[in-house]
């Protein structure tokens, strides 16, 4: 109950004209960064810091939160739109938003992504409010073998996934891995894959590959499938838009899932790349139909966005209790913190209640916003995807050639990034699943540091994945992940034996 | 109009400049400012601070924007300013780094790629352990650690960087052991002695402040020749003046800093060198860095010059020497 006054106290500081008013430029910024390709959520926090050092801290947070919840719904449009992830966190959209905007249902897809966004965004929140002290102490007790743990846990969930064949899953997942260590090791502190080339020096931008991987490889395979969207034909009508939010509740048990994944997520801190994609592995395994993943099913959408923005929302909470910030935009944020002369840490909830509170309330207050903006802006969105191919297809080369250029101010990074568009048709052509790849570059570093962590932690010892209630259950969901559609495939393949012999006898 | 105004107002104000000649050079066009950290990093709270100040008391006439080039832990802003040779318009922040990093890994520049302008403060190193830790002191806690050589561990940020220096040097002066273990930045080092994981780490005050104020670490001594300057209480009625010296308390060990360095490519006028020193000087004397430095627990401590290369030169002996020892040095 402690909370809830506090929280009505939070409105009370964020429900103000002005900052209403905050939200809604950020929330627009935000959209513009989150559209382009490159310029990602990080660089627009991070041009826009300069503007807020003059503020006082709760209209400052909340003008970057609210272009942070832009940027996301923004990353979504060009995900379904285009098949160019703008965050990291939107990669999974793309495997059924695409198809369905091709499918000339553009609109519904936008509209779905979007209002489950919304709610997950709302769930994160909601728990934020109610489990501020708890989960700022649990999360205290999540060190290198735990984090390991929650990203095998992602890892087992989309190789047990199917579709492609396992082998060409690990393959590709390979490849991640190996794009990912390019670099300096923090570990050992060695340069690694290299070559002594500089460019590579600050590895391979996860951002590059997508635009590469996704955007320019669909652009080749577009070109060779006759130059055409077939979202052309396409109406696009305001009212589609009330139509899907009717259909949204069709869809519960998929948002509460997603819900719960994504919230899991963000305070154990796996972060919302990882909710989503374990979000759409756990709705293509318990549909009845999984064959229709990845052809244009709306929960295919609903699942990944949900989990996404839910994590995104619940991940803010590790940042201001613990000053561990989730993600690149929780870094740059957290620099902000620091200027503004907040310190985050456990103290802050104590010391500045009325910022706290007041973010917190913002997010209630800024989400909604941000739905109804991105709502608003849907049929204009849907409606790009009419314009013709030969106009629009350049324009997409450009936008990618100039957000593979933003990423790190680099020209090297356009050559790398139109080499990953080939690999990606290639990957296409030759049936590879491309999503395991990226899924190795986001985390593969990160897994790869909490093992060997967890091996200096043990000195050489595995057994430290056994050493505590909370490491030992993850492990043990994660192998089950892994192991259970084997354990099926075997049993489907004896019994197929089975029935062969006995037709034979 | 006021576009009119502003470019009368630098003419002018260029034509007095020609007039004074300490500053023959100016900026003339925007400024970058090359971060060797990614965002939200030490580094970068520095270089976005001194902008802010910069932007405030308008102590450059054209704009500033701040770049981060953090890859190859700061090595890749570093090359960008060995690339940017001659262009006095490319200015890069770092710490110790710059001397350093070429030590421990196969790099494309050198030290003589950079000219050095300034450092503006030293950060501080303390030992931190967990706050409900048995141990009232330093000496209590080496000892410990010495009964059992090998089962304590150390948080740092990073591998082969200041933290890990520290440790060496530690386990040097006193014959301790740790278990020195990586991550990726001093805030996951502060979380993870904050959780128990770890017995101890080597952060900044500013790594650890959050912590301290909750109670969930607590501070051994210092390494700083003085006292940090007195401050508010953080937690049980002290503040960062009431925490000895690491030599106060007993460690044979001379102080260990990190200056916060300014740097221009190399082959610049020497009258940039000096337009940037004195603009970084002035930054030095605001109120708003000084409000910084106090918030921090940073030692304000401004240097140009001969001073500066001499700071240098003795910093990266002592540092070299713990390399050789560790046998970190690639080349």
């Amino acid at each position: 109950m402690e909370n809830f006054a506090s929280l009505l106290h939070g409105f009370e500081v964020a429900l103000t004209a002005h900052h209403i008013a905050l939200m809604f430029a950020g929330v627009l910024l935000g959209i513009l960064v989150g559209v382009l390709p490159g310029l990602g959520a990080p660089n627009g926090v991070s041009l826009m810091l300069p503007l807020t050092f003059a503020m006082d801290p709760v209209s400052a947070i909340i003008l970057l939160t609210s272009l942070y919840w832009g940027a996301l719904f923004g990353g979504s449009t060009t995900s379904i739109l285009f098949n160019i992830p703008g965050e990291p966190s939107s990669v999974a959209t793309t495997f059924d938003g695409h198809p369905m905007a091709k499918q000339g249902r553009a609109t519904e897809a936008l509209s779905f992504a979007f209002l489950s966004a919304g709610i997950g965004a709302m769930a994160g929140v909601i728990l934020i409010t109610l489990l501020s002290g708890w989960v700022a102490r649990f999360a205290l007790k999540f060190s290198s073998p735990e984090y390991f743990a929650v990203y095998f846990m992602t890892f087992a969930s989309f190789v047990g996934l199917g579709g492609a064949s396992p082998l060409k899953t690990i393959v590709s997942m390979a490849m991640g891995f190996a794009f990912a260590s390019i670099g300096m090791d923090s570990v050992s502190g060695n340069v690694r894959l290299t070559y002594e080339f500089d460019v590579l020096l600050a590895g391979v931008s996860f951002l590059i590959a997508v635009i590469g991987l996704f955007g320019l490889g669909e652009l080749l395979q577009t070109m060779e499938e006759g130059l055409r969207f077939d979202g052309v034909k396409a109406k696009v009508r305001p009212r589609d838009v009330l139509a899907t939010a009717l259909k949204l509740p069709r869809y519960w048990l998929a948002l509460l899932r997603s819900s719960i994944i994504g919230i899991w997520m963000g305070i154990t801190p796996g972060g919302p790349t990882a909710a989503s994609f374990m979000s759409y592995a756990m709705a293509k395994r318990s549909s009845r139909n999984p064959e229709k993943f990845g052809k244009g099913e709306p929960e295919g959408v609903i699942s990944p966005e949900t989990a996404d923005h839910a994590a995104g929302s619940a991940a803010m909470l590790p940042m201001l209790a613990l000053g561990i910030p989730g993600s690149a935009t929780a870094a740059v944020m957290m620099g902000g913190l620091m200027i503004w002369g907040l310190n985050p840490g456990p103290m802050l909830f104590v010391e500045r209640p009325d910022f706290v509170w007041g973010l917190i309330a913002s997010m209630y207050l800024g989400n909604v916003v941000a739905v109804i903006v991105v709502l608003a802006t849907v049929p204009l969105f849907a409606s790009i995807l009419r314009i013709p191919f030969s106009i629009i297809g350049p324009v997409i080369v450009v936008v990618c050639f100039i957000g593979a250029y933003t990423v790190g101010n680099k020209q090297f990074d356009i050559w790398l990034a139109l080499a990953f568009g080939i690999v990606g048709y290639l990957f296409k052509k030759l049936d590879y699943p491309i999503a395991p790849l990226v899924l190795a570059m986001v985390i593969g570093d990160k897994a790869e540091d909490a093992f060997r962590q967890s091996m200096i932690f043990s000195q050489g010892s595995l057994s430290i994945f056994w050493s505590n209630p909370l490491v030992a259950s993850l492990m043990a969901i994660g192998l089950a992940l892994l192991l259970f559609p084997l354990i099926g495939s075997t049993r489907r393949g004896i019994r197929k034996l089975v029935t062969a012999r006995a037709a034979k006898a | 109009m006021k576009h009119f105004c502003i470019a009368a107002g630098a003419a002018l104000a260029s034509v007095i400049a020609a007039v004074v000649p300490a500053a023959a050079w100016q900026p003339t066009k925007s400024v970058e400012f090359v971060v060797t950290s990614g965002p939200g990093g030490g580094t970068d709270n520095f270089a976005r601070i001194v902008q802010s100040i910069i932007a405030k008391h308008k102590l450059i006439e054209q704009p500033v924007v701040v770049l981060n080039k953090g890859g190859g832990s700061g090595a890749e802003g570093y090359i960008y300013g060995k690339g940017a040779k001659g262009d006095a318009h490319k200015v890069v922040f770092g710490t110790n780094n710059a001397y350093l990093l070429p030590y421990v890994a196969k790099l494309g520049y050198k030290l003589s790629d950079l000219t050095p302008v300034s450092a503006l403060a030293l950060d501080e190193f303390l030992i931190w352990v967990k706050g409900d830790a048995p141990f009232s002191d330093a000496k209590a806690y080496i000892e410990a650690a010495k009964a059992k050589p090998g089962s304590f561990k150390m948080a740092g940020s990073q591998s082969k960087d200041t933290d890990q220096t520290l440790t060496a040097m530690i386990q040097e002066a006193t014959g301790a052991k740790w278990i020195y273990v990586p991550f990726q930045g001093g805030g996951a080092a502060a979380t993870q002695l904050a959780g128990g994981h770890v017995d101890s780490n080597t952060n900044n005050p500013n790594e650890n402040i959050g912590q301290w104020k909750a109670g969930q670490v607590k501070p051994l001594c210092v390494f700083s020749p003085v006292r940090l300057a007195k401050s508010d209480p953080i937690h049980d009625g002290k503040g960062w003046g009431d925490i000895p010296t690491c030599k106060e308390a007993g460690l044979p060990l001379e102080a260990f800093q990190m200056p916060r360095t300014v740097w221009l490519p190399a082959e610049v006028p020497a009258d940039a060198v000096a337009y940037y020193a004195d603009v970084m000087e002035k930054v030095s004397k605001t109120p708003e860095w000084a409000e910084f430095i106090a918030r921090t627990a940073q030692t304000a401590r401004f240097m140009k010059g001969k001073e500066l290369t001499e700071f240098v030169a003795k910093d990266e002996a002592a540092n070299a020497k713990v390399f050789k020892n560790e046998g970190w040095v690639v080349n």
